[in-house]
């Protein structure tokens, strides 16, 4: 089954590659995220056998990462067949420069979001570290083209850094594969296998040295592409730059899988005895990725480098979660679920606000209750639900994560934590309610899409994780549970 | 003069390869400089010799084939076609970068005296000539405006990385050395597509005119 | 071996100015010339010698003085080098540094001499000669010590015993590739000067000399060809080792070296153009970088 889930968007992609026409093309991504995502939650039923002998073999924590990409993957497609339509096709006015500019084809951007998904989904499915680089050096390559689908000087900017800031990351992430191989070298041994469970049979004869080196690599190299400060300058700008359901897909689903990454080595370090290492790391990384997100949140003009910066500090509360280990972990795995699907409906949101008003920034984009009711619900939603506010669910998880910290004693990991969520609170919701309230601009003409494809998705993320926030069904608790047993055992 | 003689100045040659790479203005030459690192890299998998399985002779030829011919290909073929002739200044001058070289091969000195390595696996200067490598790599990504030659520094550090590795696919894992060999060459062919519209877009690759996205 | 002190000097006498003949007569092949005689240096300097001096209005006895100085300095420094591993004196240990000094002392008699006739082309031949030889004169340091470094000993003596091409210490081949780019900087050759330009806005040396004439003229041509025998005498020493038992028999491997040395050098200056100034220290900074990188290993070793 797990082959047929890495076939399903391959062959999609490719037949995406040969249509000529449109509608059956975004049929096609419809399709093949649906399929994806039904046999995602059919396994959850009927365990899947491991396959190329043991390279795609899916643990509870690769299913989880797998489910929550591919359901934010299945809304993206629905979105994007209405945001492909409304599309303007040929050379067109940017409303920021006044420079020409025109769409990639759109071939290649349906291709390359089937290939997007073929690549999270080899980085959920295996066990193996080098399969797993392999993976994400994947999603760096298929993503690329996807934010520079608006062929103007900024996405090209964006996506030239983005190229290359991840590149050099995933690079110093292979070196860390490599110093891990060393520090497991066995001279007697026929070959050295990078598959956690063979690493858990071999933890007694692991070189400590060896091993902190490879961590520290990995953390650094995935941290890069996960957007943990100081490593994080690509993410606003390729999260601003790129088609609003692309820049979900990166907040909500790419990020998770470099998380996923960093997570693997995490494990090894527990098998390896040195976990207390790796958690402190991922402590101070976590810190000052809260600490730098708070500093560019207050005061930040353009909406969607603001939702961006919001990804640096939940990213930051993953890894910190994590590192101060026991119940924070649990809350951890409810964060990732609720973070990709709030933050995912909040990208979907803001394409749509951008369709009307034409502006990136705070200040110009007004009046939104009037313009767009519908849309607006959900941008306030959305700002309560990615500021941690209750009914929603990231409130349950950030709640989970303090009582963890201050449980096991980590007063001023807690203040600080605590004081970065304030600080955000108010600095985002100065942009939202301005955004949301008074008069709509006079520029502003035409009627907003409210169609089913532009509200449809991000309704359905709202009331997900609105329902997360209220009751956590017992089969989710146990999902979350298993995963988090995975990270705190280490297999 | 035994082959496993030859190893050390093939690696003292790829150090002096870094630091040409390092004071180096003009892309034709650091594109050769490419092609000539990639072809010492090709006989990296070969020490310590100890018979050659044939897997491993065909992951030589593979990397050759990639790193000697292709890449170097690949770039001269961008070049061509942005025509760039116009120097564009780097963050950091020659003699500062040369010292920079210098200092990385100080300190991959000084870390292999630090670490604890396993006797038998690492062929005497591998170490640090491939530390020095990564090194030279990222010394180019942040210190050059020109996004040709940050490409170049990119595969200098995939070139030390691939160098750390070579002992290692001794063990049978010489497919997934293959897999990075393909998907670094995917990615500088994304790269160079991406060049190729910067050229066209802002009429250079000066990679200093990026500053409209800031906060 | 002192006892071929006697020997090594008296070849390095006569046979220097052959030195520039060699060269001459490499470059005139590659051309597709006969070339000049090869005893025209001799004839040169001999017609040099006969001919009475003129000196400007504008000199003092520094102008007279610098010709003299330079000649006495080099011949000085050629009597502590020793010819491979042959004809040494009692070296004392870092006699290297004083023969390297004797060679600055050298350069400045001629650089004040140049200063003293108040005339801006000698100026700026000065100025470019001190500039350029502060970045050659690190390199040669450099290589010194790494060959120091490698034989353990601490004089000229022992340090020059051909070891630089050993297989089993191959960083120790880029001494002889910088003191060759030393040797080119330090004697005024392409890449660094051309010597035989008539543009005195592209001249280094040669225009520092322009206003010396008669003997003074045919000291410093004298002096220049001791100083490349030198500089040839020091790479052979660092490149080839005794091959034969026999003093004799490596007395005159060592010369043939030298010659060696010299015929590279002509073809050096054949197929190169000589390399606009801005580049020229960047050239001397990268044989520096290149003797560091050698004893960085050396000593790593």
């Amino acid at each position: 089954m797990l082959s047929i889930l890495l076939l399903i968007p391959l062959a999609s992609a490719a037949l995406a590659l040969a249509l000529a026409a449109d509608t059956p093309r975004r049929l096609i991504l419809v399709s093949a995220a649906a399929a994806h995502f039904s046999l995602t939650i059919l396994a959850f039923a009927v365990p899947p056998e491991t396959a190329f002998g043991g390279l795609l073999d899916l643990d509870p924590l690769g299913h989880l990462f797998l489910s929550v990409t591919s359901l934010l993957f299945l809304a993206a497609s629905v979105y994007a067949v209405g945001y492909l339509r409304a599309e303007v096709k040929g050379q067109r006015r940017d409303f920021q420069e006044g420079a020409a500019f025109s769409n990639a084809p759109e071939r290649i951007f349906t291709a390359c979001l089937l290939v997007f998904l073929a690549a999270m989904t080899l980085v959920a499915c295996t066990r193996n570290l080098g399969a797993l680089w392999v993976g994400v050096e994947g999603t760096t390559l298929a993503s690329a083209p996807l934010i520079y689908f608006h062929r103007h000087r900024r996405s090209l900017e964006a996506t030239w850094k983005y190229l290359l800031i991840c590149s050099v990351g995933i690079a110093l992430a292979l070196l860390g594969n490599i110093l891990l191989s060393v520090a497991f070298y066995d001279p007697a041994a026929s070959s050295t296998s990078m598959n956690l469970v063979d690493l858990a049979a071999k933890a007694g004869i692991a070189r400590a040295p060896w091993l902190k080196a490879a961590f520290i690599c990995i953390l650094v190299g995935y941290g890069v592409k996960m957007g943990l400060a100081p490593m994080h300058n690509w993410l606003p700008d390729a999260h601003s730059q790129s088609p609003s359901l692309v820049s979900a897909l990166l907040s909500g689903a790419l990020l998770n899988c470099a998380f996923l990454g960093i997570l693997r080595a995490h494990q090894v370090c527990v098998l390896t005895g040195l976990e207390s290492f790796s958690q402190e790391l991922l402590v101070v990384f976590g810190l000052i990725s809260m600490v730098t997100a708070t500093a560019f949140i207050v005061g930040q003009g353009d909406y969607k480098r603001l939702l961006a910066y919001s990804s640096v500090e939940h990213m930051g509360i993953l890894a910190l979660s994590v590192g101060v280990g026991g119940g924070a972990v649990f809350g951890g795995m409810l964060h990732l679920v609720c973070h990709s699907l709030a933050k995912g409906m909040l990208f979907l949101v803001s394409g749509n606000i951008l369709a009307l008003y034409h502006t990136r920034s705070c200040y110009d984009a007004r009046g939104m209750a009037r313009a767009m009711p519908v849309t607006a619900a959900l941008w306030t939603a959305g700002f309560l639900a990615i500021a941690g506010s209750p009914p929603f669910g990231l409130f349950v998880s950030e709640l989970t994560i303090l009582t963890a910290m201050i449980r096991q004693g980590g007063l001023v990991i807690a203040c600080v934590y605590l004081a970065c969520l304030a600080v955000i609170f108010v600095g985002m919701s100065v942009p939202v309610l301005r955004m949301v309230q008074g008069p709509t601009p006079p520029a502003v003409t035409g009627k907003a899409r409210e169609d089913f494809f532009a509200v449809g998705p991000p309704l359905v993320l709202a009331g997900l994780v609105l329902t997360l926030g209220l009751f956590l069904p017992e089969t989710l608790i146990r999902i979350l549970a298993q995963a988090a047993g995975v990270v705190i055992r280490g297999l | 003069m035994t082959v496993a003689a030859l190893f050390e100045p093939l690696m003292i040659a790829l150090i002096l390869t870094n630091l040409a790479l390092l004071v180096t203005s003009r892309t034709g030459v650091l594109i050769r400089l490419m092609a000539l690192q990639g072809a010492i890299l090709a006989f990296a998998p070969l020490f310590p010799p100890a018979g050659v399985p044939t897997h491993l002779a065909l992951l030589c030829l593979a990397v050759f084939a990639i790193k000697a011919v292709a890449f170097p290909r690949l770039l001269s073929r961008t070049l061509r076609r942005i025509d760039a002739d116009s120097r564009i200044e780097p963050y950091l001058g020659e003699g500062l970068s040369a010292a920079a070289g210098i200092g990385g091969l100080l300190f991959s000195l000084w870390l292999e005296g630090r670490l604890p390595v396993p006797p038998g696996l690492f062929a005497p200067l591998l170490f640090p000539a491939a530390l020095t490598t990564i090194f030279t790599g990222l010394i180019l990504v942040v210190t050059r405006k020109n996004a040709l030659t940050q490409v170049i520094g990119y595969l200098a550090a995939e070139n030390g990385i691939f160098l750390f590795g070579a002992p290692l696919s001794r063990q049978g894992s010489a497919w997934l050395e293959l897999s990075i060999l393909l998907d670094v060459f995917v990615g500088v062919f994304v790269m160079g597509i991406a060049i190729h519209h910067i050229n066209k877009t802002f009429e250079s690759i000066d990679v200093g005119r990026f500053c409209t996205l800031r906060d | 071996m002192a006892a071929m002190f006697l020997p090594r000097i008296l070849a390095a006498l006569v046979l220097a100015p052959l030195l520039f003949a060699v060269i001459n007569r490499v470059k005139a092949i590659f051309a597709g010339r006969q070339g000049k005689r090869l005893s025209q240096p001799y004839r040169d300097l001999l017609k040099l010698a006969r001919k009475g001096a003129v000196y400007s209005r504008t000199t003092t006895w520094i102008f007279k003085a610098g010709p003299v100085v330079s000649l006495a300095a080099i011949a000085a420094a050629l009597a502590l080098v020793p010819l491979g591993h042959l004809g040494g004196t009692a070296g004392f240990t870092g006699d290297f540094i004083l023969a390297v000094y004797l060679l600055a002392l050298a350069r400045a008699a001629v650089v004040l001499a140049a200063l003293d006739t108040g005339s801006s082309f000698e100026g700026m031949g000065a100025s470019r000669e001190a500039a350029f030889s502060a970045l050659a004169e690190p390199a040669l340091f450099l290589c010194f010590l790494v060959l120091a470094a490698s034989t353990h000993g601490s004089t000229l003596d022992a340090v020059l015993r051909g070891t630089a091409l050993s297989p089993t210490e191959p960083e120790l081949a880029l001494v002889p590739i910088t003191l060759f780019i030393v040797l080119l900087a330090e004697n005024s050759r392409i890449p660094v000067d051309d010597p035989n330009t008539h543009l005195e806005l592209t001249m280094i040396h040669e225009v520092m000399v322009l206003d010396h004439s008669g003997p003074d003229l045919a000291f410093i041509q004298y002096g220049a060809a001791l100083k490349l025998w030198l500089f040839c005498a020091v790479l052979t020493g660092a490149a080839l080792p005794p091959l034969f038992g026999n003093p004799w028999l490596d007395f005159a491997a060592s010369v043939a070296g030298v010659f060696a040395c010299a015929a590279l050098v002509g073809v050096v200056e054949s197929v190169m153009a000589r390399l606009r100034l801005p580049r020229v220290p960047k050239l001397l900074a990268l044989a520096c970088a290149c003797a560091a990188i050698a004893l960085i290993l050396t000593l790593w070793r």
